[in-house]
């Protein structure tokens, strides 16, 4: 599929307040693309709390409900709830940023995951809490520089998308902002299901990562070229990996090597050889337990290409 | 009173009396965590929401935290919503009671009043609630079961009037009434509460958002308008109970009782349970000669003012006793009772008492020694019998 196949429709209106070159904001375009006009977005604090635009202006136009930070996953489930009192059939979807997934909204999450609410979650992790101007997360990667790591994070990241599969809930997938309609073709798919829906995406962020504004999309194609990020879907128990990830996993593109991901950005300018092969030996881990996972679960084909 | 209206007396416990109000109001979105001595609400509302009893979705979510946001959420969507909880669970809520306020989502929610931990203690103290004062939660001190279901389905009414759309908290004192039954009546309430009419729905055409940058040039006008809101229930609180009055033939109180007050020299100060035992001590008092007088407040958010004024206005000193205390300072209510009697040209003399922390059993009798000069010193640690 191709961006330009994506309807006109702007449920993110322009003149919003995102940085220049946000990925939450462009991915945000495309996933209300993806659900339509009869969608309610409820929003913890995170960045798109801010570019959202003040009162009583709005830049998106579908009903928005900002909750707080710990409890986006709660508020979902309310409102879900008295939508179906009410009869009315709409998709009730969470927008949130990894500090109210990984971190302080962990456990509505889980505990709304774990009752298989009828809503989708939507993760928009840029690997650190942004809006407050750049400190570490749950989902900072090891090395990564932040207003709390000034040398470099010393552990790895964790992964709250293999946490949601962990839990069983009907869709899993991952996504990211290099490829808008991958995540298009995503959310369309987890709307037509039932149950709870997950949906976390790699979200590159210039001034907290550190490079040119412009250079969004390549690092977020990057991310998943290098095996930094993963991209796999998780349906009804089946795992299996998509777009590049499947065409690599499968020996039709080489996955290129972690410098040229690491080194695009400031982020990790300060690492020395040593913390580079630890970051290596995390994403071939990875890689491997995944590729493992999608031969285990005998998956069926991959529908998405990129 | 409706001659149509049916009844049925039933002897049963605060909590049944919390659930079985719930249900009468047409609640239909329920979210709670259990915990000690509210737990039985929870347990009342799932089973009668399992059974078909009562029509409703229960979210049985994983904290406190999560029952306020998502009766916040299914509040704001348009459904009229209902929790319950006590002690630390009310505290874990803190942050989401503000959102409640300021979102003008009329929540209502059973408290069954409790000590905060450490040590853990389950048993009555109004310092769980009290600390939450400043949350712009309206909150109402119940002292018997009866009043605990009258008030719940008048909080409804007075919650959602379009004057007020403010967060109420009925409170009820752990185990002495939460878990105590007492034979009360169940007036069938379909006429004195409709199915909730909320003031938006989610509209997919014209869609807004709620709760977003509100910048310093807004944010006054918001708090304000709480404030008047605020202002506003106790007018509201008359008329609800009056027309409730109507209804059932019960006069619940809304905003305070008063009992052997009119030619009163002395009166007591109470909230809550221990306000049965204040009563035996005034009938003890006046029998030794002693015009004794008692003021319960059932309000306390918002605090009528003009009420307590006009009051204790001629009573020459005023005993205050809270079940709960203000480290660093006194009991709450003593506090604010001297700070709306210093209206006053010549105020009465106001001494206060904490008692009862923890549930350490208050008696009429403490009320009684501390009118007749018998306990001077605030702390009042004995048990008398």
């Amino acid at each position: 599929m191709r961006i330009s196949a994506l309807p006109r429709e702007e449920y993110l209106l322009p003149g919003n307040a995102a940085c220049h070159g946000c990925a939450s904001s462009m991915c945000l375009r495309t996933v209300l693309k993806a659900l339509g006009k009869n969608t309610v977005l409820i929003v913890p604090a995170s960045c798109t709390s801010v570019y959202q635009g003040m009162f009583p202006n709005s830049a998106i136009a579908v009903p928005v409900f900002n909750t707080a930070f710990a409890s986006a996953a709660a508020t979902a489930s309310g409102i879900k709830a008295s939508l179906l009192q009410q009869g009315i059939d709409a998709n009730v979807v969470v927008w949130a940023g990894d500090g109210g997934t990984y971190d302080i909204g962990l456990q509505a999450l889980s505990g709304a995951a774990e009752r298989n609410e009828d809503i989708i979650y939507i993760c928009y992790n840029n690997e650190m809490y942004s809006n407050t101007g750049i400190q570490r997360s749950g989902a900072t990667p090891y090395g990564a520089w932040t207003t709390t790591t000034w040398s470099g994070k010393k552990e790895h990241r964790k992964d709250v998308a293999e946490l949601m599969m962990s839990h069983e809930v009907p869709y899993v997938a991952t996504a990211s902002a290099g490829y808008l309609a991958d995540l298009y073709q995503k959310v369309k798919k987890a709307k037509k299901m039932e149950g709870f829906r997950y949906i976390e995406i790699l979200s590159p962020c210039p001034p907290g990562w550190r490079y040119p504004m412009e250079k969004t999309v390549e690092i977020g194609k990057l991310a998943v070229e290098t095996g930094m990020w993963i991209l796999y879907e998780y349906e009804e128990g089946h795992f299996r990996l998509t777009g590049v990830s499947k065409a690599i996993a499968e020996g039709r593109r080489k996955m290129k090597d972690i410098g040229e991901y690491l080194f695009a950005q400031g982020r990790f300018a300060h690492l020395s050889d040593g913390d580079v092969v630890k970051i290596r030996e995390y994403v071939e881990d990875r890689w491997r337990k995944l590729v493992k996972m999608e031969s285990d679960m005998h998956a069926a084909s991959a529908k998405f290409y990129v | 009173m409706k001659s149509n209206t049916t009844r049925a007396v039933r002897i049963i416990t605060g909590n049944q009396a919390a659930a079985l109000a719930a249900k009468n109001a047409k609640v239909r979105v329920v979210a709670a965590y259990p915990i000690t001595p509210a737990t039985p609400v929870v347990e009342e509302l799932s089973k009668m929401v399992e059974t078909g009893e009562m029509k409703a979705h229960f979210i049985l979510v994983e904290s406190e935290h999560s029952a306020m946001a998502a009766c916040i959420g299914a509040s704001a969507a348009g459904s009229r919503t209902f929790t319950a909880t006590s002690s630390h669970g009310l505290a874990y809520m803190h942050e989401l009671l503000h959102y409640a306020t300021n979102a003008r989502t009329p929540v209502v929610m059973a408290v069954a009043n409790r000590a905060i931990g450490p040590g853990w203690n389950i048993w009555a103290d109004l310092s769980d609630s009290i600390s939450q004062r400043d949350t712009g939660w309206m909150q109402f001190y119940c002292s018997d079961n009866q009043e605990i279901y009258d008030t719940i389905i008048m909080a409804y009414r007075i919650a959602e009037h379009r004057d007020v759309l403010l967060p109420a908290m009925v409170c009820y004192d752990g185990f002495v009434l939460s878990h105590t039954a007492m034979p009360i009546e169940i007036t069938d309430v379909n006429d004195f509460i409709d199915e909730y009419h909320p003031v938006w729905r989610l509209d997919f055409d014209e869609p807004s958002t709620h709760g977003n940058i509100l910048p310093p040039d807004y944010f006054m006008e918001l708090r304000r308008e709480v404030c008047e809101a605020h202002e506003r229930a106790l007018k509201v609180m008359k008329e609800v109970e009056r027309e409730f009055y109507e209804y059932s033939g019960r006069l619940t109180p809304l905003i305070l009782e008063e009992y052997r007050l009119e030619d009163a020299d002395v009166a007591m100060v109470t909230m809550g349970a221990i306000s049965s035992e204040a009563k035996i001590a005034v009938d003890e008092l006046r029998k030794r000669g002693v015009k004794a007088g008692l003021l319960r407040l059932k309000a306390f958010r918002p605090f009528p003012k003009q009420e307590v004024v006009e009051k204790l206005g001629s009573v020459e000193k005023v005993y205050v006793f809270d079940r709960s205390v203000s480290p660093g300072f006194d009991g709450q209510l003593f506090s604010e009772l001297k700070a709306v009697l210093w209206d006053l040209r010549s105020p009465p003399e106001v001494y206060g008492r904490i008692v009862g922390l923890g549930g350490r059993d208050v008696t009429s009798r403490v009320f009684e020694k501390a009118v007749l000069g018998e306990l001077d010193k605030k702390w009042v640690m004995e048990v008398i019998y």
